[in-house]
C-alpha cells in the first residue's frame, strides 16, 4: 500500500508540474488541481498509513491513527477548492479582456500570445464546433 | 491573558465583514468605517508596541487551549514591530486610496481590511499551520486587490500572481507535512524543542521540509530565483495596492527570521542554522539583480518593483549572517525600506495618473499638474530608496556594512552593496531626469482646471515623514531594534512563554 500511495502522489505531482508549465491557462488550472490533490494525499499520509483504525482513543480500540493530518487535509481541501474557483474566474476574465488565453502577458516577449489574440488580430472569436451546439458560429 | 493581542486580527475582520454587509453601496460610510478601523488599528499597534517594550513575551491561547495542543498568538518585540509597521503603512495607503482609487472597482475597503487582518495574523501566530492559513487569507485578499479596477493586462498579471502563489501554497503544505511527520508538532515553540531530538535517520526528512519551507518564504520575499512574479505583479497592480504589497515581501522576511532563528537556530543540533548557506548566495544575487533591474526598468512602477527586489536582497543577505548586530541592522533597514518602497509606488501612481497615455513610462511627455511638488517627493523617496545621506536609507546601509564586518564573506558584502548602490543611483537619476526634468523642454500641457484631491498628497507626505522621523530618531529606534535582536537570540524566553500556557490554563 505504501508503494501505491507514494507512486500515486509522485505521478500526480509530476503531471501537475508539467501541466502548470503549459502556455495556456486551462492546462495550468488542471495542473494546479492535480498538484493540490497530490498535496492533500501527501498530508494525509504524514499521519502514517494504517487500515481500519479509529482516529480517536477509545476504551476498546487497541491502536489509533493520528487525527490531526485529517483536520489539516480538510482545511487544505477547502482552501484549494476555493482558490481553484478564483483562478478559473480570473483566467476567464483575462481571456475575455485580452483576447487570448496564454499565461504570458501579450507583448514583444511573447509573439505566440499576440498571434493567438483574436482581438489584436481583428478576428471574431473562433467558431464553436457544430457537433457541440448544432449550429456553428460564422467565420469572419 | 491579555486580550489586546487578538485585536489586530479581530478588528479588521469585524470591520471587513461589516463593510461587505452594511456599507457596500455607500461611499462615505465605507470610507469612514475603513479609515476609522485603520486609525484604531494604529492605536492598538502602538499599545502593543509599548507593551512589548518590556522584553517579556506575551501569549494568547485561542479558546484557552494550551500550547502545543491549541493555537497561540505570541507577541514579542519583532511581532510588535511588524504590527506597527503594517498599521502605519496601511493607514497611509488607505488615505491615498480614498483620493479616488477605492471607487474604481467593487469591494476595495473590505478586501483591504481582510488583507490587513491576514498580515497581522501572520505576524502574531505561533503555529506554523496557522501561519499557512493567515498566508492564504492575506493572499486571497491580495488577489482581489491586485485586479481592482480591472483591465486586460492587470487581470492577466493577476492570473500569473495567483498561479505562482497557489504552487507556493502547495509546497508550503508539503513542507508542513514533512516537518509534522517527523516532529509531531505544529507549534513553533514546541518545534524548537523537538528539532534537536530528531534522530539521525529522520534528519533528511526534517531538513527537506525545512528547506522547502524556506523556498515558500523565498517566493513571498521575492528572492532570486523565485522573484520572477514580482515585477509583473507590482508594476501592473493599482498604485495603492502595490504600495501595500511593500509589506507583503516583508512577511516572507519576517517568517524566515522567525522560523529559522527559533526552530533551526543555534540549539537545533544537526539542523542548526539550516537557512544560512542557502540564504546568503541567493540574497546577494537578488541584490545585484534588483539594482541592475532598476537601471533597466522602462517605467517608474517597474523601477520601484526592482528596487523592492534589491532591498529584499540587501535585507536577507544581512539576515543570513545571523549575528545579533546584523539582525538589528537588518530590522532597521526593513522598516526603512517598507516606507520608502510604499512612498515610491504611490508617487509612481501620482505621475501615471497625470501624464495621460504615457502613464509612468520613461518617455518624454509634457509637464503635468502639481509637477513641482511631485518632483520634490520623488527626489526625497529616491534618496531614501538608494540609501543616500541624509535619510534613513543611508543610516541603514551604514549599520548593515558595520554589522557584517566580522562575517567570513564581508568582502562580498561590501563590494556588492557599495557597487549596487551606485547602479541604483544611476538608475534613479536616469528615470527621474527623463520623467521630471526633461519634460521642461516641451511646452506645458493645458491645465485641466479641476482641483486634485488632497488626501493622496497627505498620504505620500506622511510616509516620507516616517522616513524623516526614522532618520531623526535613528538612535532610539536602533536601540529598540537591538533589543528585538537580543530577544531573537534568546529563544528560551519565547519557548518558555508559549509552553508555559500549559500551566497557566490549569
Amino acid at each position: 500500500m505504501e508503494f501505491l500511495v507514494a507512486s500515486a502522489i509522485g505521478v500526480m505531482t509530476a503531471a501537475g508540474i508539467y501541466m502548470v508549465l503549459r502556455a495556456r491557462t486551462f492546462p495550468v488550472v488542471i495542473g494546479l488541481s492535480l498538484l493540490t490533490y497530490a498535496t492533500n494525499l501527501f498530508l494525509f499520509a504524514t499521519g502514517r498509513l494504517a487500515v481500519n483504525q479509529p482516529p480517536v482513543i477509545g476504551a476498546t480500540a487497541g491502536a489509533y491513527v493520528d487525527p490531526l493530518p485529517q483536520a489539516l487535509v480538510l482545511t487544505a481541501i477547502v482552501i484549494s477548492f476555493g482558490m481553484t474557483a478564483v483562478v478559473v474566474v480570473m483566467a476567464l476574465r483575462a481571456y475575455l479582456e485580452t483576447g487570448n488565453d496564454h499565461v504570458d502577458l501579450p507583448g514583444d516577449a511573447s509573439p505566440e500570445a499576440s498571434e493567438d489574440d483574436w482581438k489584436l488580430r481583428g478576428r471574431k472569436q473562433a467558431p464553436v464546433p457544430q457537433s457541440v451546439f448544432g449550429s456553428g458560429g460564422e467565420r469572419a | 491573558m491579555n486580550h489586546t493581542l487578538i485585536l489586530p486580527i479581530l478588528l479588521p475582520a469585524v470591520v471587513g465583514a461589516l463593510l461587505v454587509m452594511a456599507a457596500r453601496y455607500d461611499k462615505v460610510l465605507a470610507r469612514a468605517f475603513s479609515l476609522a478601523s485603520a486609525v484604531l488599528l494604529l492605536g492598538v499597534a502602538i499599545a502593543l508596541f509599548v507593551i512589548a517594550s518590556d522584553d517579556s513575551v506575551r501569549t494568547y491561547a485561542l479558546g484557552a487551549w494550551p500550547a502545543p495542543f491549541g493555537i497561540v498568538l505570541v507577541l514579542d518585540r519583532l511581532a510588535a514591530l511588524m504590527l506597527l509597521l503594517n498599521a502605519v503603512l496601511g493607514l497611509g495607503v488607505l488615505l491615498y486610496a480614498v483620493g479616488g482609487w477605492d471607487m474604481r472597482g467593487k469591494h476595495f475597503h473590505p478586501l483591504f481590511q481582510f488583507q490587513l487582518m491576514g498580515i497581522n495574523g501572520a505576524f502574531l501566530t505561533g503555529d506554523f499551520f496557522n501561519l499557512f492559513v493567515f498566508f492564504e487569507i492575506l493572499l486571497i485578499a491580495s488577489y482581489g486587490l491586485m485586479v481592482h479596477g480591472g483591465g486586460g493586462l492587470r487581470v492577466k498579471a493577476g492570473v500569473q500572481y495567483v498561479v505562482t502563489n497557489l504552487v507556493g501554497s502547495s509546497v508550503f503544505l508539503i513542507a508542513v507535512g514533512l516537518i509534522y511527520s517527523v516532529t509531531g508538532t505544529l507549534n513553533m515553540a514546541d518545534l524548537a524543542l523537538k528539532v534537536p531530538q530528531v534522530p539521525a535517520g529522520d534528519q533528511a526528512l526534517l531538513q527537506t521540509g525545512a528547506v522547502l519551507l524556506l523556498l515558500v518564504f523565498a517566493v513571498k520575499a521575492a528572492l532570486v530565483p523565485l522573484h520572477f512574479w514580482l515585477p509583473g505583479t507590482y508594476a501592473n497592480a493599482p498604485g495603492p495596492v502595490a504600495a501595500l504589497f511593500a509589506i507583503m515581501t516583508k512577511v516572507g522576511a519576517y517568517s524566515i527570521i522567525r522560523m529559522y532563528m527559533l526552530a533551526f537556530g543555534a540549539d537545533a543540533g544537526e539542523a542548526a542554522w539550516l537557512a544560512a548557506p542557502w540564504l546568503l548566495p541567493a540574497s546577494l544575487v537578488t541584490l545585484v539583480l534588483g539594482m541592475t533591474g532598476v537601471l533597466a526598468a522602462r517605467s517608474l512602477g517597474q523601477m520601484a518593483s526592482f528596487a523592492v527586489i534589491g532591498s529584499m536582497g540587501m535585507l536577507l543577505a544581512t539576515v543570513s549572517v545571523f549575528t545579533q548586530q546584523a539582525i538589528g541592522a537588518a530590522l532597521y533597514y526593513l522598516v526603512h525600506s517598507t516606507f520608502a518602497a510604499g512612498a515610491l509606488f504611490l508617487i509612481a501612481d501620482l505621475v501615471a495618473e497625470r501624464r495621460g497615455v504615457q502613464r509612468d513610462r520613461f518617455v518624454l511627455a509634457p509637464r503635468f499638474a502639481q509637477g513641482g511638488l511631485i518632483t520634490a517627493m520623488f527626489f526625497v523617496a529616491a534618496i531614501g530608496v538608494t540609501g543616500m545621506p541624509p535619510l534613513s536609507g543611508f543610516i541603514g546601509k551604514l549599520l548593515i556594512l558595520d554589522g557584517v564586518r566580522d562575517s567570513a564573506h564581508a568582502a562580498w558584502f561590501w563590494t556588492l552593496i557599495l557597487s549596487t548602490s551606485l547602479i541604483a543611483i544611476v538608475g534613479f537619476s536616469r528615470g527621474g531626469s527623463l520623467v521630471f526634468w526633461k519634460s521642461h523642454a516641451l511646452p506645458p500641457a493645458p491645465a485641466s482646471g479641476h482641483r486634485p484631491a488632497a488626501a493622496p498628497f497627505v498620504a505620500v507626505g506622511a510616509l516620507l515623514a516616517c522616513l524623516v522621523a526614522l532618520t531623526v530618531f535613528a538612535g532610539p529606534a536602533h536601540a529598540w531594534l537591538e533589543g528585538a535582536a537580543v530577544q531573537l537570540f534568546a529563544p528560551a524566553g519565547y519557548i518558555e512563554a508559549v509552553m508555559g500556557t500549559l500551566q497557566e490554563v490549569r
